[in-house]
């Protein structure tokens, strides 16, 4: 076979009237035909009809369609409160989950990257809420959170505190809705911790060990700098699913109350999908996919300098 | 503290302490799901009663109720075979995309791979508008196929052929260049020699795909809206009373329904489950 693939003119018995090389290229082609199918179909097309929808009005409600260039645009970034709104709550639901995130699968990674009696049976715990349905787990969330009755406000009450109506009152619903997603999600930036903290080589911390460092000198001189690449494209992934967050905020708050939890993926459905603003959601989710493309290229700059 | 400890003493009580602290940071990770369980079990009037973890009186019918109150096994089925469907498609597109990318020699190879990795920057939100009205264009609003169309072709299904190409890359080349000697056409060196090698990379996207899929929330929200068309996600939203008041004994029985199995397969499987997560890394 190397043969015959040096040699340009050969031809495969089935179809003399194709070269190799080409007969090749075709069924490369033919292997990448439902994917790239379906891409251009339900993806690139779409992709670039959500740019020219950004450009227009369009109610469905009127069943009208103009051209209004960048108005849509100008009409969130300009003087909109709403918009506005919406871009703190993404960026405080962003900065405290992140970093709650971050930290907490860093603890739990160090505590569980190496083997003791019990390790998987924790591993297996704090990675059961990844697999689980996000509406499962806001389910079962808003009813633990409920006001009087809920259960964290008894338990509160058992030690003696008047705990909020959480999900009523917006900078509590805020937190709520942050510290649940946090504990849904750590699993996986715990795993990922894991494994690049088992890829450290043992013989560092022993050779610091010998000359007399302690753990909180290891962890600073050693772990962490080595974890760093890890810590970026960590940093970086939870950053874009904190923008996507929708489902948990749908279901535990629907964006309320006062608008306390209203994010940019969720007010794009709701201006799209309940006001049916065509228009003007099309221009959020240009607004979206703006700053996750800027975060991804982050990502794969930072892969490329790391590899 | 050393005058009235061994060193191996303190170890040993250094790990009961750190064991215990584990448990108290693993209450809010697993106590929903028991609370859960446990609050699907009770009748309405107790679920808001003094707290207990066991039912006073284990109210089972509250299992027949969430089957009447709606066409719950019909949406149960819909999800099953929703996300099988997607699981399938997905293995099968992926793996022959991805088998392409990683072994064949064409003009444009590279670009098409840059083209296929612009797809992981969008969000499905993204795409959601014009998506909507393509499927209304093509008559499949309130069916199933957008809810198996998107997931297959979309970024998740592009994050799976780039999962199966790095797979097949790392493969050693002699062994499907040994079947092409036999006489194997390209597609018979896939499917008989590159996937049979390839289970790891298969199982791990089966398993990433399958749960996508089960979990997918906005997609149902958006292109389904008769209630035997439902699935499991949406289903569980939509046990409440007519003022939109939860029911939540049934909520949280059928949640448990939901859920429960999925559980069950994951602690049995848990270490391949984590591990495909691990693997593609880019969720979440």
């Amino acid at each position: 076979m190397a043969e015959q693939a040096t040699n340009p003119i050969a031809r495969d018995k089935s179809t003399p009237w194709l070269s190799l090389k080409m007969r090749e290229a075709m069924e490369a082609w033919l292997f990448l035909g439902p994917t790239l199918a379906g891409f251009l179909i339900f993806f690139a097309g779409p992709l670039v009809a959500v740019v020219g929808y950004s450009l227009t009005e369009w109610n469905l409600l009127s069943q009208q369609s103009t051209y209004v260039g960048l108005k849509n645009y100008a009409h969130a970034l300009g003087n909109n409160p709403d918009f506005w709104h919406v871009a703190r709550n993404s960026a405080i639901f962003a900065l405290g989950l992140v970093p709650a995130n971050m930290a907490l699968a860093l603890a739990l990674a160090l505590a569980l990257s190496r083997p003791f009696p019990g390790v998987i049976f924790f591993r297996t715990v704090f990675f059961a809420p990844v697999v689980t349905s996000a509406a499962a787990w806001a389910i079962v969330w808003k009813f633990l959170l409920q006001g009087e009755a809920g259960f964290v406000n008894q338990m509160l009450a058992y030690v003696g505190i008047d705990g909020p109506n959480w999900l009523r009152e917006p900078d509590w619903a805020m937190v709520a809705v942050i510290l649940t997603r946090v504990i849904k999600m750590v699993g996986l930036n715990m795993i990922l911790y894991i494994a690049a903290l088992q890829a450290i080589p043992r013989d560092y911390e022993a050779a610091a060990r010998l000359e007399g460092a302690n753990s909180w000198q290891i962890f600073t001189g050693i772990t962490w700098p080595l974890l760093g690449p890890t810590t970026l494209v960590i940093m970086v992934i939870t950053t874009i699913g904190s923008f996507k967050v929708f489902d948990h905020i749908y279901l535990m708050t629907a964006g309320g109350p006062e608008n306390g939890t209203l994010v940019l993926a969720f007010y794009i459905y709701e201006q799209g999908f309940k006001f049916f603003d065509i228009g003007y959601a099309s221009a959020l989710a240009m607004i979206m996919f703006v700053i996750v493309m800027a975060l991804t290229l982050v990502q794969l700059a930072l892969r490329r300098r790391d590899t | 503290m050393t005058d009235r400890f061994t060193r191996r003493q303190l170890a040993v009580i250094s790990r009961v302490c750190w064991t215990l602290a584990l448990c108290v940071v693993a209450v809010p990770f697993i106590f929903p799901f028991l609370w859960m369980i446990s609050s699907g079990l009770k009748s309405a009037a107790e679920i808001f009663g003094a707290p207990s973890l066991i039912p006073r009186r284990w109210q089972w019918y509250n299992y027949v109720e969430v089957f009447t109150y709606q066409p719950f096994a019909r949406q149960y089925f819909n999800s099953l075979y929703i996300s099988l469907s997607v699981t399938v498609l997905t293995l099968l597109f992926a793996s022959l995309a991805g088998y392409a990318l990683a072994r064949m020699r064409f003009a444009g190879a590279a670009l098409v791979g840059l083209f296929l990795v612009s797809a992981l920057m969008v969000p499905e939100e993204v795409t959601i508008i014009p998506n909507f009205f393509l499927m209304k264009w093509l008559g499949l609003i309130d069916t199933h196929l957008p809810l198996i169309l998107l997931p297959v072709f979309g970024p998740h299904g592009i994050v799976a052929t780039f999962l199966m190409r790095q797979y097949f890359m790392a493969l050693p080349k002699e062994l499907e260049e040994a079947g092409r000697m036999d006489g194997l056409s390209r597609l018979g060196v896939w499917w008989q020699v590159a996937l049979p090698l390839s289970k790891p990379a298969l199982a791990a996207v089966a398993i990433i795909t399958f749960l996508h899929s089960w979990n997918l929330f906005l997609e149902p929200l958006i292109f389904v809206s008769s209630l035997e068309k439902f699935t499991l996600p949406l289903a569980l939203t939509n046990f409440t009373d007519p003022y939109g008041v939860p029911l939540w004994h049934l909520q949280l029985a059928a949640t448990s329904l939901a859920v429960v199995p999925i559980l069950i397969v994951y602690l049995i499987a848990q270490r391949q489950i984590i591990e495909s997560f691990a693997l593609s890394g880019v969720k979440g």
